[in-house]
């Protein structure tokens, strides 16, 4: 009996050690590790903004769900971005879920008037080598999105070019392009008919920040 | 003498990702590029030096009964706490390897050196052996990520930056421009074909060595590290085909 005690006793310590090193380190890193999530999400988001703004962007923020647009039950963030209070446009954090293998989490930068300023991927598990295109550092594919509306090109032609659209595919890969031609007409669709409430909502008052 | 062979076990003898195959997890996810195989092995490195050293000194306390529970603590809390700093200040590099490194609390190498070392030597041993443990698994997976990294993508060190800041980006090499890419080098299948190379250079490396010294001492089997047989279950000293 006083042996179990003795050995409960010890397992507990080592517990209690590990715990208390544990916290004090999380003390020490959780401002700086904070500082750079929200360097990161700036980062992001400042390739798809106006230079000019004057709302702090991570806090002028919503979340919200619509399954129509967005489906399986995913949370979309939109960072507003506005001049002297008024919107000037908005960037949105949504998947597109019908990826080769997994969500593709999609930033998008949609100006005011309806015309997209531009999207990136922000992370992915498609196949290296194929559809990793979608990637910046891998090719301009998805810079192709810059300027283009619900009108332009018209509603059919939002598709990729196997599919008569005007996107380009990539070799052995159009999964993962169609995926996101889809998401994003489907982010736009979303923008021009909640307009208003994108900007009208208040914003949510969140401590953390999830990157 | 005595560290010299402990830290030739760890490095070649008895190298973790060659020759015991323990934590193959990582190393075949994570050595797709260098830079990735070079952040996850000092992650490793690192966790393998501080976990035997914790152990170690604690190896009077830890009885019998509850010693795989406490390993289980240790290593739990000594990788969190690489996660966490890695998370503060090379956090791109983080957001790289992202989920690799909690799983290096799963790395079997890693309480496998608890049990079968730390937790019967005293500390500077342990330390030292964790050291050569950690830097041979490193070396499996740098050796891993340059094979892989040149055939799939035709370049070397690329993201250095991620890793090394400016200095690094100048150390991003593309040894052959306009390269189409090898798929398969860099899907998982080809991580098992280049390690299987890689075993099979190493087991060649070390019977030409054994032949050389058989010529000269004609008295095989006679260096070996016998301390791991407990653990792998192999035969040791089995270098030596005769």
């Amino acid at each position: 009996m006083k042996e179990i005690l003795r050995s409960a006793a010890i397992l507990g310590l080592v517990a209690v050690l590990g715990t208390s090193l544990l916290a004090g380190v999380d003390r020490l890193t959780a401002s700086r590790i904070a500082e750079q999530e929200k360097r990161v999400i700036l980062e992001q988001l400042g390739q798809l903004i106006p230079d000019h703004h004057d709302n702090p962007l991570l806090q002028d923020r919503i979340s919200f769900q619509d399954e129509q647009h967005f489906p399986n039950g995913q949370t979309v963030t939109a960072y507003r971005v506005r001049l002297q209070e008024e919107p000037l446009a908005v960037v949105m954090k949504f998947q597109a879920v019908s990826g080769y293998n997994g969500n593709i989490t999609l930033l998008a930068g949609i100006n005011f008037n309806g015309s997209l300023r531009g999207v990136r991927v922000i992370s992915h598990k498609e196949t290296p080598g194929l559809g990793d295109g979608i990637e910046t550092g891998r090719s301009n594919w998805i810079l192709s999105f810059a300027g283009k509306t619900l009108q332009n090109p018209e509603p059919q032609k939002w598709a990729v070019k196997r599919d008569g659209g005007v996107f380009d595919q990539f070799t052995g890969a159009t999964i993962t392009p169609r995926a996101i031609v889809d998401a994003v007409y489907q982010a736009l669709r979303f923008f021009d008919s909640n307009r208003e409430f994108l900007f009208a909502e208040p914003a949510e008052t969140l401590e953390g920040l999830a990157p | 003498m005595k560290f010299k062979q402990i830290f030739m076990d760890g490095l070649w003898q008895q190298n973790t990702g060659l020759v015991v195959l323990l934590g193959l997890c990582p190393l075949l996810a994570v050595s797709n590029t260098v830079v990735n195989a070079l952040g996850l092995g000092l992650a490793t490195t690192l966790t393998l030096v501080v976990s035997n050293l914790s152990v170690s000194l604690a190896r009077g306390l830890l009885r019998p009964e509850i010693r795989i529970p406490a390993y289980v603590m240790i290593i739990a809390s000594v990788v969190t706490v690489i996660q966490l700093l890695m998370q503060a200040w090379f956090h791109d590099l983080y957001r790289v390897l992202g989920i690799f490194i909690p799983l290096i609390v799963t790395n079997c190498a890693i309480i496998g050196r608890a049990e079968a070392f730390a937790s019967r030597n005293s500390p500077l041993p342990s330390v030292i052996d964790g050291l050569a443990t950690g830097l041979g698994f490193c070396l499996a997976l740098i050796a891993l990520g340059a094979l892989r990294e040149i055939v799939g993508s035709g370049t070397l060190m690329s993201q250095a930056g991620l890793m090394f800041g400016q200095l690094g980006e100048s150390l991003e090499l593309t040894l052959i421009p306009d390269y189409p890419g090898f798929l398969l080098a860099i899907l998982p299948p080809g991580a098992f074909i280049a390690l299987g190379l890689l075993i099979a250079g190493r087991n060649w490396l070390d019977a030409k060595r054994s032949g050389d010294n058989e010529q000269l001492a004609k008295e095989p089997g006679a260096k070996a590290g016998k301390r791991d047989s407990l653990m792998t279950g192999e035969e040791p000293g089995k270098e030596s085909p005769v």
